[in-house]
């Protein structure tokens, strides 16, 4: 008889992922071994500087939002089994509606700039998001494709707009004005100055309100209802009656949205200008973070919460062991990438193999008592 | 005359742009024909340049860096190959890791040997590929437009930039008239019928996995070793992405292949020339338009607005054998 049967529960939502994840671990150990570094070291260095002390902690959670909106952003499409790889470009093109808010408002109060801000970030954002998702719902293109090509596409018409039309002309950097008053987000150090000099603003407070909001949406509102199953099951969804190409629509663009207020969080809590890049990668990270958190709120906020510790630790060990560059992180994201996504197949073959023989034995156990309790009885 | 001239100028420079999408566009079209996406062009490029220069810069041997870029390209190629295949992962997903892994650890790696910001060391010498002249080139030069067509144009190329176009009629002979290139077909429409036959489908999509690998690394030690002289970070600098959309452009054939990456080169060359140039009428071009036409164009195509382009039916999903 086959022996493999599915997961419990817990295996497959923490046992597999934390292998995984110690895998990566192991394997990036491996190549900072290979530079010629102390891998456990590395480690202490890197936790030191993620959690140690006030301002590293306040650069991991600003970071973590940042990952936040991003794993959001990818895993609202993956429910509805849409692959967004786009966050970077629906965030980047955001940052136009952001900043135009916060400069034109930037004499009247944060709480006015900061839900119009968002407005605007959100609506290019969820724009940027659309459109894929329209083409992937009406005209049949692949998103994975349309959000590549959509990414390349925000990033030159951003280019373009801060050289040849936002450029301050005193300026010879390609950047838009800096909002100096109310277009800036409150940073949480000017509360309380624990945090140093790290960024950590509002929007983390946002982040944390976009996660319940996600729970919310998905699995207690008739449409997050509607994204799940379409994800599951687009036969089954078209056959009760939901309109899948709409739902493919509403899922990119709410995905899109999300992306946006890396925007928020980045060009009004850390830049105070629009400059080129901004996005620096974290719309990429979101799937890292998504993939891990199993596109589940909770895990989403672990896993940015994990990835803003190594982005703020890697910045410390970079400085504090020069042969370990920046770039250790982006090793160290492929990884996770790698074995919690691609290679997530990895450990459960075997793992299915040796639940199934505990399941076995324990059963034949317990049919060799019951016969036991059999023989004596008769 | 002038205009003669400088359009066989951009031409050429044209050829020289067009080859590293071609070499990777035709990596993607062994490796999607057999049913495995691959957004990892990039990635297995960009690892492949930096071996290429590393070992030629090692070595002084510009061959030897081939060898090593197309060997390490490789390693990559099966890195997605074993988690798209033998484990039936995501494919899109692996393919943003390999992307990921080789942006990191080249630059990281780079900056650990060399210790140049990343950058490998200047090549000169045999370490790179030069040009080749065909013969009479220098004769045939003053001969009036067939003398500019085959000494400008034709010939002072490197061996890559022959094998690159050399590929293409390969390409198209084994994918459609040889049994290898029918299976690997068969693999991307309809593995179940491979399988019936009695041919390993993985075994299938394994061997194109290595092939995309074998181009990705000719590509890579192209921009390192032919084209720059050594490795820069992020020198790839979005081609791989270009090539995949010229991949779709052409609708994953071979000819079209040539023709979608020579339009996408010819707009990069045009780009470059454009810069900061004041065309009569016009005005000033801004060359992010001309930039991001290859992306714009395939959004278009992909959408259905001119012609379609419909992929192998079988792409992105993992073979599993019935039991």
């Amino acid at each position: 008889m086959s022996v493999r049967k599915p997961l419990p529960r817990w295996a497959d939502l923490i046992l597999i992922p934390a292998l995984n994840l110690t895998l990566a671990f192991l394997v990036s150990g491996l190549v900072v071994l290979i530079i010629g570094e102390s891998p456990l070291e590395a480690v202490q260095i890197l936790l030191f500087g993620a959690f140690g002390y006030g301002e590293g902690l306040g650069y991991t959670l600003h970071f973590a939002t940042n990952f936040v909106f991003a794993g959001l952003a990818f895993s609202i499409a993956s429910h509805a089994g849409q692959f967004n790889i786009g966050a970077e470009g629906q965030a980047y093109i955001a940052g136009l509606g952001a900043i135009l808010v916060a400069l034109f408002l930037d004499q009247t109060h944060w709480l006015i700039v900061m839900p119009l801000a968002m407005l605007a970030a959100g609506a290019l954002g969820g724009f940027w998001g659309f459109v894929p998702g329209y083409l992937a719902a009406k005209r049949g293109s692949h998103v994975v494709i349309t959000t590549i090509m959509f990414n390349f596409i925000a990033a030159s018409i951003m280019v373009y707009l801060l050289n040849n039309v936002l450029k301050e002309p005193s300026n010879m950097a390609p950047e838009s004005a800096s909002v100096v008053n109310a277009g800036k987000m409150p940073q949480l150090r000017e509360f309380w100055d624990f945090f140093g000099f790290a960024p950590v603003n509002v929007m983390l407070f946002v982040a944390i309100a976009a996660l319940i909001f996600t729970y919310i949406l998905l699995w207690r509102t008739e449409l997050g209802y509607k994204i799940r199953t379409l994800g599951k099951n687009p036969d089954a969804a078209h056959y009760a009656g939901i309109s899948n190409s709409a739902i493919v629509m509403i899922s990119m663009t709410i995905a899109g949205a999300m992306a946006a207020m890396i925007a928020l969080n980045e060009v009004l809590g850390v830049q105070n200008r629009l400059v080129l890049d901004f996005v620096f990668g974290y719309g990429f990270v979101g799937i890292a973070v998504g993939l891990m958190g199993r596109n589940h709120p909770i895990g989403i906020a672990l896993a940015a919460i994990l990835f803003g510790a190594l982005y703020q630790g890697g910045q410390e060990l970079a400085f504090m062991m020069p042969a370990v560059t920046r770039e250790m992180i982006v090793v160290i994201q492929a990884l996770v990438i790698l074995f919690t996504g691609a290679m997530e197949g990895l450990f459960r073959g075997p793992l299915e193999t040796i639940f199934g023989l505990i399941e076995f034995s324990k059963n034949s156990d317990a049919e060799t008592e019951k016969d036991q309790h059999k023989d004596s009885k008769e | 005359m002038e205009f003669f001239n400088s359009s066989i100028f951009m031409l050429d420079s044209s050829i020289r742009l067009t080859v590293p999408l071609l070499l990777a566009c035709l990596a993607g079209l062994y490796s999607e024909r057999a049913g495995i996406f691959d957004i990892g062009l990039e990635g297995k490029m960009l690892a492949g340049a930096f071996a290429a220069a590393t070992v030629a810069a090692l070595s002084g041997s510009a061959l030897y860096g081939l060898m090593a870029g197309i060997g390490v390209s490789i390693i990559m190629s099966l890195i997605h190959g074993v988690a798209s295949i033998t484990f039936r992962g995501n494919q899109i997903i692996s393919g943003v890791a390999i992307n990921f892994l080789a942006a990191g650890l080249t630059t990281l790696l780079g900056q650990t040997w060399f210790r140049q910001g990343g950058r490998t060391p200047q090549l000169s010498g045999d370490a790179r590929f030069t040009g080749i002249e065909l013969p009479y080139a220098a004769e045939l030069a003053d001969v009036p437009i067939i003398g500019g067509i085959y000494s400008e144009l034709l010939s002072g190329h490197n061996i890559l930039v022959y094998v690159a176009f050399a590929a293409v009629p390969i390409t198209y002979y084994v994918l459609f008239h040889t049994r290898f290139g029918l299976r690997l077909r068969a693999s991307g429409e309809n593995p179940k019928a491979v399988d019936t036959a009695g041919v390993n489908v993985n075994f299938m999509r394994f061997k194109a996995v290595i092939i995309t690998g074998v181009l990705c690394g000719i590509a890579g030690a192209y921009l390192s070793t032919a084209q720059s002289a050594g490795f820069g970070n992020n020198m790839t600098a979005g081609k791989g992405f270009i090539a995949l959309a010229a991949l779709i452009f052409a609708k994953w054939m071979p000819i079209r292949a040539l023709f979608a990456t020579l339009l996408f080169g010819f707009l990069d060359a045009l780009q470059i020339r454009l810069q900061g140039v004041e065309l009569p009428m016009i005005g000033e071009v801004p060359v992010q338009l001309i930039q991001a036409l290859p992306y714009v164009l395939t959004v278009i195509l992909l959408a259905g607005f001119i012609g379609k382009a419909v992929g192998p039916k079988a792409g992105g999903i993992p073979y599993v054998k019935e039991r």
